[in-house]
């Protein structure tokens, strides 16, 4: 039974019995409440042929993406000032331990009411979701840089302000890789939980709004073009990690596991 | 004493270092107590004691890493009170204060590339020194591909390189295996030698202590640590461990430890 053993063959065979299981649930219980590979094929054809799924892709995706971006820019300095100051930490980390436990979506009408239903608020609340986890791991990160690192570049003549650029934030780059990576995760969860309640276009609107036409098979489309969209940009962004900060110490997980 | 006023000479008067246990005056617990010292520029020294007897605490003062609770410790006639780079620390643990994001050269020109010295003069001196403890061939290479022994060579060059006047060593070479260690000992008595540092190497191992040193201070058991006692050590380098004046020397600070 070797041949089992290479990898193509297992994965490959894994892939079948899930399709198999899948495809026996259809069968099992009708199409209208599982809607077996082939359906959703179909409607994923139909979806694709008048333009929507791609229309709707786009807009999930840039909506994702601006605010993941746009939250990790302001969360990473942030992070970095309350990892090294003490009195804004003592001041800061209660606060954000309370905060951190109230999920995006919880925050959707009041961000509408702030920002407007259009393209803001979604945006806005994308950066509420990536903000809290990589200030808390830049905060982690910048913790647990030994002593020695800062005392030997002190003795070495470095300034401060020398030492946070070339000690701290170089020493905190895989904690920022794993926040920023890690708020990528949860950008998808709370924007489709924002185009579900308050849009009228994107993947989560496309989800939702299927159930007015009891097609499940869009439902199935939907659900699969995140986990795309999520192992899509999940490996972009490793591969990068993996290419331009190999030195700073990130590791992939695919990496590891080879 | 009188000793010449060089300008690194290290004077250490009534040095103390303590944290209040209590809340009373009185609860005060001293780590070191009334140390007194004077160290002469060039020289060798080796602060030799137990464990926890302070020795790192009264290095890590030298340093300026620790500030002082009571008395004076001046390099030359400057007050020390903060790190400065004319006193070089070269750490235990190589992985906590080596820069894994760095190559090896690198590394060595750390400190150059905070004094913004132009790329060129950086390699020159990063060449030299890399080529003073050996690391030629491995200057690109990280950290983690190093051995133990090739971390604490460019920990080692990486404080040259910046020309300090005075060597902290706190343990360097305790983490390192028999053979590597002897040879460690070797090269940084050639090191020092050649370069005329005023060396401070704190160590827990007499054998140690006495292949370095030209002077050997004696610290207490802490706490209210001192250093009770300096031995003078004119045997000629390369020392032999074999030799019957290194034997009654050990045998004469071993006792020390005994009683």
């Amino acid at each position: 039974m070797k041949w089992v053993e290479k990898k193509w063959v297992s994965v490959t065979l894994l892939w079948l019995a899930a399709l198999c299981i899948w495809q026996l649930g259809a069968v099992i219980y009708g199409p209208d409440v599982i809607p077996g590979p082939w359906t959703t094929l179909l409607g994923g054809r139909e979806l694709l042929e008048d333009g929507t799924l791609m229309q709707y892709i786009g807009i999930s995706f840039y909506r994702v993406l601006v605010g993941w971006v746009l939250g990790s820019l302001i969360a990473i300095p942030v992070g970095l000032i309350i990892g090294k100051v003490n009195v804004i930490r003592i001041f800061a980390e209660p606060f954000l331990n309370f905060i951190r436990f109230i999920p995006p979506i919880a925050f959707i009408t009041l961000f509408l009411v702030w920002f407007g239903i259009g393209e803001q608020s979604k945006i806005a609340l994308i950066m509420y979701a990536t903000f809290f986890i990589v200030v808390l791991n830049t905060l982690t990160g910048v913790m647990s840089v030994e002593d020695d690192k800062i005392r030997s570049a002190h003795s070495m003549g470095a300034s401060e302000w020398q030492i946070l650029l070339h000690v701290i934030v170089p020493a905190t780059i895989p904690y920022i890789f794993t926040g920023v990576r890690l708020a990528m995760g949860t950008s998808y969860m709370a924007i489709i939980g924002a185009e579900m309640i308050a849009s009228n276009e994107g993947v989560g609107y496309l989800i939702w709004n299927s159930r007015l036409f009891f097609r499940t098979d869009w439902i199935f489309v939907g659900l699969f073009c995140l986990g795309f969209m999520g192992f899509f940009t999940d490996r972009v962004f490793n591969w990068f990690g993996k290419k331009v900060l190999y030195r700073y110490g990130v590791v992939s997980v695919a990496a590891k596991r080879r | 004493m009188s000793l010449p006023a060089t300008s690194h000479t290290i004077h250490i008067e009534q040095l103390r270092k303590s944290y209040n246990v209590g809340a009373a005056v009185t609860d005060v617990h001293y780590i070191i107590k009334d140390v007194n010292l004077v160290i002469r520029g060039g020289e060798f020294f080796v602060l030799l004691g137990p464990s926890g007897c302070g020795k790192s605490t009264l290095l890590n003062m030298i340093a300026g890493f620790v500030s002082k609770s009571g008395g004076r410790l001046r390099v030359g006639n400057t007050e020390v009170n903060k790190p400065g780079s004319d006193r070089a620390v070269v750490f235990q643990q190589a992985d906590s204060s080596l820069f894994p994001w760095l190559t090896v050269r690198e590394n060595v020109e750390f400190g150059l590339r905070m004094k913004k010295m132009p790329r060129s003069e950086r390699r020159s001196v990063s060449d030299r020194y890399i080529g003073l403890v050996g690391l030629n061939g491995h200057e690109e290479k990280f950290p983690k591909e190093l051995s133990g022994g090739m971390k604490q060579r460019v920990q080692l060059a990486r404080v040259l390189a910046n020309d300090p006047a005075i060597l902290l060593m706190d343990e360097p070479f305790g983490a390192l295996d028999a053979m590597t260690r002897r040879t460690m000992q070797k090269e940084l008595v050639q090191i020092w030698r050649e370069t005329h540092k005023t060396v401070i190497f704190v160590t827990h191992d007499i054998q140690e202590a006495l292949l370095l040193g030209e002077r050997i201070g004696i610290m207490s058991v802490g706490p209210s640590s001192n250093i009770t006692d300096i031995y003078d050590n004119t045997l000629a380098y390369p020392r032999d461990v074999a030799a019957s004046e290194f034997y009654a020397l050990y045998n004469r600070i071993q006792s020390h430890f005994e009683e």
